[in-house]
């Protein structure tokens, strides 16, 4: 079977221990976490978690029958697929030599970055947007002196309502 | 008028009917054991130990098909329920775990006696909860009951600080209704069903699979109608003894490793499989390749995890057993599905493997394991309550002892847990005093829970015990004979141990039988002394358990020893 990247969110109680539940069903059953996003929704007693994972086809309906017994879990919803957009944040802290400025600056430019912290020698830019776009980014990013970067997992929504807007 | 946190955790357990409580108190429940102190209605059973009280607690829900409940003090009164806590969760029995907790400032400070017990038990309890506010208390404990016995039902663990168990509340702001999220939405059975039908009435040579669901739906009576109204063998997983009469001429005996020629033969020969409330343990399936390879699979299960996750059926019928059985009888409509005639053949096919292949034994100077059995049976007439402890013990009591009720076959079917036996047969007699309950038990699993004897002589509990003692680990000495050579690596248990002499010692009352004939009347003797009764069997060291299917294997690959009557 085919291995690919799957996406799902997962509607849970705001409570302690509900990602430790969450993140066991997945290790209990062998896949491994690849990304994983957690925040409240506009419910504040629901959280959602998105996550991704590489996996074979019937993984959405084997996790998914297993995220629905647990007891804090509300929904579990499938949002791998183009009916989803999804979206990643990286920050990127460089350092930078003033000879250099000019051409940092026509880079935050045209990929649309932004600068949220600002040394004579040390920038740090901020960038969002799909994975891949993030990897094109950061790997132009490279040819600075990249001392550290931090990305976030996807967080996705379907690009038409669905039965929760929370 | 305030109320305490224990006083709140005690008037939630008598609004879920609860009169009976396992137990071992400690340092952060000595309140919760104050308060109970004053209780009436509700008696508590001090074990010997923690694990005692959480089996004995599993027991008690098996016989009476009640949620069991047991209740101990923080760090190793709680790690000491882990390993029944995960033996429930194998075997989807309803149990509610009361744990005490060091106060909720000292949490995570590593305390006296504190343990992440919520975290240790996440992956091996149904749900579990951790108190943070007494407000919280009340309803909490009725949430842990709704869990443990809706659905498919399994342990919940209810952590308690100790100051919230101190703390009070106002009467008139405690609130007890049950707040959880909506379980998702049941899926309509009714198309399932039909194709159901539709594949049943072509059948020729079908089989139903019964296993624990059907127990713990409580659709015993509606399986026999179904078994009926299809003319169908019947076998059961060791989870599913009791599902269907051990007497019954339909019934096949128990289905996989250990279980009858004739049941393999039936499943692996079957143009119809109905599995009902059972999940293919790969102690029933062996090599899935080769499970019911001619078979349409019908699956009725509760839990949609259990639908497609070993084997793939051709409908599955996500349900209680009771209502998917009891909607297929009456979408028939009355009408015989599959007649006598239709199965006629199929039966007939059926009863050549029995007679090719019984269970049977050869007698010999010394006392076999499946005589002892066999003579109980004989001598409680099949109405006792037995309970197992696991290896050898256990297959020859699920294969010589015919259950024809349900419930009275009390074993730990998944996890497999030497020690069990004891302590369930005491919830299953606190349950029951008036029954008979017998464990059977081997030399080696009765001494993993053996200070539960004390437990049953304190509050006069006239449990039996039959050790099958064959100075061996003998599950273990068997693969080690047929697979690695006759290597007794650590299985010889070769014991000063006398076994009478203990009993006496913990107050029970103990016998020997060393010769096959003195068998019946130290069987005869224990069953009729009404006190705790411990009888040691010295039965053949070296006995195996036949018919033995070889790990890997396809069902029909049974080694049979001797078993075979005639070449077919």
């Amino acid at each position: 079977m085919s291995i690919e990247e799957r996406t799902i969110t997962i509607l849970v109680k705001n409570e302690p221990g509900v990602l430790s539940r969450v993140a066991g069903v997945f290790s209990g059953r062998g896949y491994n976490i690849k990304t994983l996003c957690v925040a409240e929704t506009t419910n504040p007693e629901i959280s959602r978690i998105t996550l991704t994972s590489n996996a074979d086809a019937d993984f959405t309906e084997k996790i998914k029958k297993q995220l629905d017994k647990l007891v804090d879990v509300v929904d579990v919803l499938d949002y791998t697929g183009e009916r989803f957009l999804k979206r990643e944040m990286m920050l990127i802290g460089l350092r930078i030599t003033p000879d250099r400025y000019a051409e940092l600056l026509q880079a935050v430019n045209t990929f649309g970055c932004r600068i949220i912290g600002m040394q004579p020698d040390y920038y740090i830019i901020e960038t969002s947007g799909r994975r891949s776009e993030n990897d094109a980014v950061f790997k132009y990013f490279q040819t600075f002196d990249v001392e550290m970067m931090n990305r976030t997992g996807s967080i996705a929504l379907p690009r038409h309502p669905q039965k929760y807007s929370a | 008028m305030k109320l305490t946190g224990s006083q709140i955790l005690f008037k939630a357990l008598r609004e879920e009917k609860v009169d009976t409580i396992f137990g071992y108190p400690g340092g952060s429940v000595i309140d919760l054991y104050d308060e109970l102190f004053h209780q009436e209605g509700i008696k508590h059973y001090l074990v010997r130990h923690e694990q005692g009280a959480v089996h004995a607690a599993d027991g008690y829900a098996r016989a009476t098909g009640k949620v069991g409940v047991c209740l101990v003090t923080s760090g190793p009164g709680a790690t000491n329920t882990v390993t029944g806590i995960a033996n429930a969760y194998a075997d989807s029995i309803p149990i509610v775990i009361l744990t005490g907790q060091v106060p909720t400032h000292m949490i995570g400070k590593d305390a006296f006696q504190e343990v992440d017990i919520t975290g240790i038990t996440r992956p091996c309890s149904k749900h579990n909860f951790l108190v943070r506010k007494i407000d919280d208390l009340g309803r909490t404990i009725r949430e842990a009951f709704y869990i443990a016995h809706s659905g498919r039902p399994g342990p919940v663990l209810v952590d308690i600080p100790k100051d919230i168990l101190q703390g009070t509340l106002e009467e008139t702001e405690l609130f007890m209704e049950i707040h959880l999220p909506p379980e998702p939405p049941k899926e309509p059975i009714d198309e399932a069903c039909a194709a159901a039908l539709t594949m049943i009435r072509t059948a020729r040579k079908p089989v139903i699979f019964a296993g624990g669901g059907v127990l713990r739906g409580k659709a015993v009576s509606e399986l026999m109608t179904f078994a009926n109204c299809i003319h169908a063998p019947v076998t059961a997983s060791l989870m599913g003894l009791g599902a269907f009469p051990g007497t019954h001429p339909r019934w096949l005996g128990m289905l996989g490793m250990h279980g009858t020629y004739y049941a393999n033969m039936a499943v692996s020969h079957c143009d119809l499989l109905i599995a009902v409330g059972v999940r293919f343990d790969d102690r029933v399936t062996s090599k899935v390749a080769e499970f019911a390879p001619h078979a349409k699979i019908i699956h009725i299960d509760i839990d949609p995890v259990s639908i497609n996750k070993i084997v793939k059926s051709h409908v599955s019928i996500i349900s209680d057993c009771r209502e998917a059985l009891h909607r297929l009888l009456s979408m028939a409509g009355g009408e015989v599905l599959l007649s006598a005639d239709q199965t006629r053949e199929w039966l007939e096919q059926i009863e050549k493997w029995k007679k090719a292949v019984p269970l049977s034994y050869c007698r010999s100077a010394k006392i076999k394991p499946q005589y002892v059995i066999e003579k109980l049976y004989e001598l409680t007439r099949g109405e006792a309550i037995i309970t197992t402890e696991v290896g050898q013990n256990q297959m020859w009591a699920a294969q010589f002892y015919r259950f024809d009720h349900p419930d009275t076959f009390i074993s730990s079917g998944g996890l497999g847990t030497m020690g069990f036996g004891l302590p369930a047969a005491i919830g299953a007699q606190v349950a029951f005093p008036d029954r008979l309950v017998v464990d059977i038990a081997g030399d080696g699993s009765i001494q993993m829970n053996i200070q539960e004897l004390a437990t049953a002589v304190h509050y006069n509990l006239p449990v039996k015990v039959v050790i099958l003692n064959n100075g061996f680990l003998g599950m273990v000495r068997q693969w080690q004979e047929m697979f690695y050579g006759r290597r007794y690596s650590q299985t010889e248990m070769k014991q000063a141990l006398d076994f009478v002499k203990l009993a006496e010692a913990f107050g029970a009352v103990g016998l020997r039988a060393t010769k096959p004939e003195e068998v019946e009347e130290v069987l005869r003797k224990g069953l009729e002394t009404p006190r705790a009764v411990m009888m040691d069997f010295h039965v053949e060291p070296e006995e195996q358990v036949y018919p033995m299917v070889s790990p890997g294997a396809g069902l029909t690959d049974m080694k049979l020893g001797n078993l075979r009557r005639d070449a077919d």
